[in-house]
């Protein structure tokens, strides 16, 4: 008999690809020998547009990379310019600020944990997660007035004071987290289908995971302690106790467990924030110098220029976004739009990874490796 | 009382005074044949019907359950409850453009979904409803289900390579598989059944379940054969391609599996055909294990309406484990399938065997 490779292209309509993403594979049967990632589909110019506008207008811009967390994308942008024209931030603003990512942090989590069991055939997992989930966006929609895409941190503070009855509200949800975390683990944790499915699938060793630049919940997954707020520590983030959650397997069961100890640490850490929420102002109301303001300041907001020039120079700015490394790198040539915006998106590294994950297994197996991953696809071709 | 539902027919039109005259007309014009032949055909019409019906509302009872097992409402605007839900689906699916693939197999791509439909129906012939209500009670009834429910893989398999698309000839490919595997353990598992009755009818397996023990147990074979149920069981759920064990379709990696290509009223007829196997496939669970339509007797009620009730309320019972289960655990591979098939399910089953064939020999049980 004779017998012939079979060329699977898997997306971009597919309906476990997250988005738009094309796999060729090559397979032998149902074993993957080989599997190329195709991507582009959503490729929007993002680091072009940053070019083209200032620096305040290019923050919606940032919410659509990841829009599944939009605020620490925000975040990731606000800090690099921040650093390049070396703009305080007010305390309760920082407080603001990592209270607000880290609750982004845990709804991604949830989403992430959701799609993945939709990925492997339970559908129930991502219905239960995207119930917290609304409660949760109802919060973000209170705070700014967007419940995905928010535009809310902005250089030199955060664009609206936090609403009134909105930290009870969030110790609510807390409450109601933890419960909701127990529910969770009993439905997945200890499910022997589930543990067939994801033990020693899509390993990647420490070594390996490094060299192709894996970063967040999935290198941490292969037991290497590398978290941006524990090396790099920003904004508050020294003055919180908390720890980066490792596992030393590396394989998709690990990269699972990691992002639930995660939405652990997270509600620790929101916690520990809210507890020590200073008084103050949100927005700095330092002269930063620059180029004249246009416009009238919204009467809720402290001023805060909305053109202005930091001096020529480069930065690369990088944070722990749910995903992984995401950085800016922002070089200025003292106009008031940057010369050069790079986004280092986490999604797009870690993706890089799947094909030497899957070499040698199923499609299933495939499917399940990818959903550990995490990707958003807005993330991956920007 | 009756050996099948014609001869509850004949009875009751007799009672009602009909049946005398109606024959005699026949008689007269020398064709009593065509009555017969009206009376199993209305038979035929009435099961069919209530076939049909049965599996519009399990499509509404599936989504219902799923949608409180997930913390949702499901349908709820198309009649109460939305109860009326799986009659616009209908509507709507007949309303599709039927769309045949150009380079597909156009005959046997429009004839897989009339094969996929026709034996999950035909399952139903010996199957005993209630006391007296079955089509006809053949000899060899359980050995009939067992191979009218393995032409279900070859519909499958034209389906995958008609329509000429490697997602539904992977599917395609992993039905056939997945259906052989569990073939095996599931006729073992029933055969241990057939070592109490020392007969393959359906009747007969129902009937030997009839009592209790001590005035308290049912004579259930479940109780005597608990590990033959649960094999019985997972297998029959591999067999229906239900989660965990839905490889033939895995919406998640083979986007819709061997009916890919498929739209319209085809598509329809696959999905009937696969809550038509659900609803069969758990009567068969009930028949074999459950005590079929064996329970208390209420006076007044004539056994046949009883026994139908009980009957109904088991397989829905087994009905909605099926699909508790369906929200509960994730997909298994097909590998660990076939694993689990081959090399705990058939040596398990076969044990099973030989203990169940060495005491009922010893005439322990």
């Amino acid at each position: 008999m004779e017998t012939d490779e079979l060329i699977l292209n898997m997306g971009p309509v597919h309906p476990s690809t997250h988005g738009v993403l094309r796999f060729r594979l090559r397979m032998d049967g149902e074993i993957i020998k080989n599997c190329e990632i195709v991507m582009g589909y959503l490729h929007r110019g993002t680091e072009k547009l940053g070019e083209m506008k200032t620096y305040l207008q290019f923050i919606p811009y940032t919410d659509r990379l990841d829009y599944i967390s939009a605020m620490p994308n925000n975040y990731a942008y606000v800090k690099a310019v921040e650093e390049l024209a070396g703009i305080e931030v007010p305390q309760r603003a920082e407080y603001i600020r990592v209270m607000i990512m880290e609750l982004n942090r845990i709804v991604n989590h949830i989403v992430s944990i959701g799609s993945l069991l939709m990925d492997l055939g339970a559908a129930t997992m991502i219905m239960w997660g995207f119930r917290e989930r609304e409660t949760a966006l109802q919060l973000f929609e209170q705070l700014c007035g967007a419940r995905m895409t928010f535009n809310y941190i902005k250089p030199g503070g955060v664009r609206e004071d936090l609403p009134e009855g909105f930290i009870p509200k969030l110790r609510e949800w807390m409450k109601d987290m933890e419960k909701r975390l127990v529910d969770y683990e009993q439905l997945i944790n200890d499910n022997e289908i589930f543990h067939m499915r994801m033990k020693d699938i899509g390993t990647i060793s420490a070594q390996e995971a490094i060299n192709y630049g894996l970063t967040g919940p999935s290198l941490r997954g292969s037991g290497v302690d590398y978290d941006m707020r524990k090396i790099e520590p920003y904004s508050i983030y020294p003055d919180i106790d908390f720890k980066a959650c490792t596992r030393p397997e590396g394989d998709s069961y690990a990269r699972y467990i990691v992002r639930i100890d995660e939405i652990k640490e997270s509600l620790q850490i929101l916690r520990q924030v809210i507890d020590s929420m200073p008084e103050g102002k949100i927005v700095s109301n330092a002269k930063y110098g620059i180029a004249p303001m246009t416009g009238s300041p919204s009467s809720v907001m402290t001023y805060f220029p909305r053109i202005f020039t930091p001096h020529a120079g480069e930065v690369y700015s990088r944070i722990e976004a749910p995903k992984g490394e995401l950085g800016f790198y922002i070089v200025s040539d003292g106009t008031t739009k940057p010369y050069r915006v790079k986004i280092r998106s986490p999604s797009f590294c870690n993706l890089t990874a799947i094909p030497k994950m899957v070499q040698g297994l199923r499609i299933p197996d495939l499917i399940a490796a990818f959903g550990t991953i995490d990707v958003v696809l807005g993330d991956v071709d920007r | 009382m009756f050996e099948n539902a014609y001869e509850l027919i004949v009875y009751i039109m007799t009672a009602l005074g009909i049946y005398d005259s109606i024959f005699r007309v026949f008689e007269v014009l020398g064709i009593e044949y065509v009555l017969r032949i009206i009376i199993v055909f209305v038979e035929i019409v009435v099961l069919f019907a209530f076939a049909l019906v049965t599996i519009m509302f399990l499509t509404w009872m599936e989504r219902k359950v799923v949608a409180m097992v997930q913390a949702r409402y499901g349908p709820m605007v198309t009649g109460p409850r939305g109860l009326l839900q799986p009659v616009m689906d209908g509507v709507k699916l007949i309303g599709k453009e039927d769309i045949i693939p150009d380079k597909a197999d156009r005959w046997v791509f429009t004839l897989a979904p009339f094969i996929i439909f026709i034996p999950a129906l035909l399952v139903f012939i010996p199957l005993p409803f209630g006391d007296s209500l079955v089509i006809s009670n053949f000899k060899i009834g359980l050995l009939y289900i067992i191979a009218v429910s393995a032409i279900s893989p070859i519909a499958i398999l034209l389906a995958g390579w008609a329509s000429n698309n490697k997602y539904s000839l992977m599917g395609a490919m992993r039905a056939v598989a997945q259906d052989i595997s569990y073939t095996i353990p599931l006729a073992l598992a029933a055969i241990a059944i057939v070592m109490f009755t020392g007969s393959l009818s359906m009747v007969d397996i129902v009937t030997a379940q009839g009592g209790t023990w001590f005035g308290v147990i049912p004579k259930w074979f479940i109780f005597l054969q608990p590990l033959g149920f649960i094999l019985f069981l997972i297998a029959s759920i591999a067999e229906m391609g239900r989660i965990p064990f839905d490889f033939q379709e895995s919406e998640s990696e083979l986007v819709a599996g061997f009916f890919t290509e498929y739209s319209g009223m085809k598509f329809a007829m696959f999905f009937l055909a696969e809550y038509a196997h659900l609803f069969a496939v758990s009567g068969i669970v009930v028949t074999l294990f459950l005590g079929g339509w064996n329970g208390p007797a209420v006076p007044f009620i004539p056994v046949q309406i009883t026994s139908l009730v009980y009957f109904l309320i088991k397989t829905y019972a087994v009905i909605f484990f099926a699909m508790w289960l369906r929200d509960t655990v994730p997909r298994m591979r097909i590998d660990q399938l076939l694993g689990l098939g081959w090399k705990v399910m058939v040596p398990v089953a076969l044990l099973n065997l030989l203990v169940t064939g060495l005491l009922v020999t010893a005439g322990v049980i």
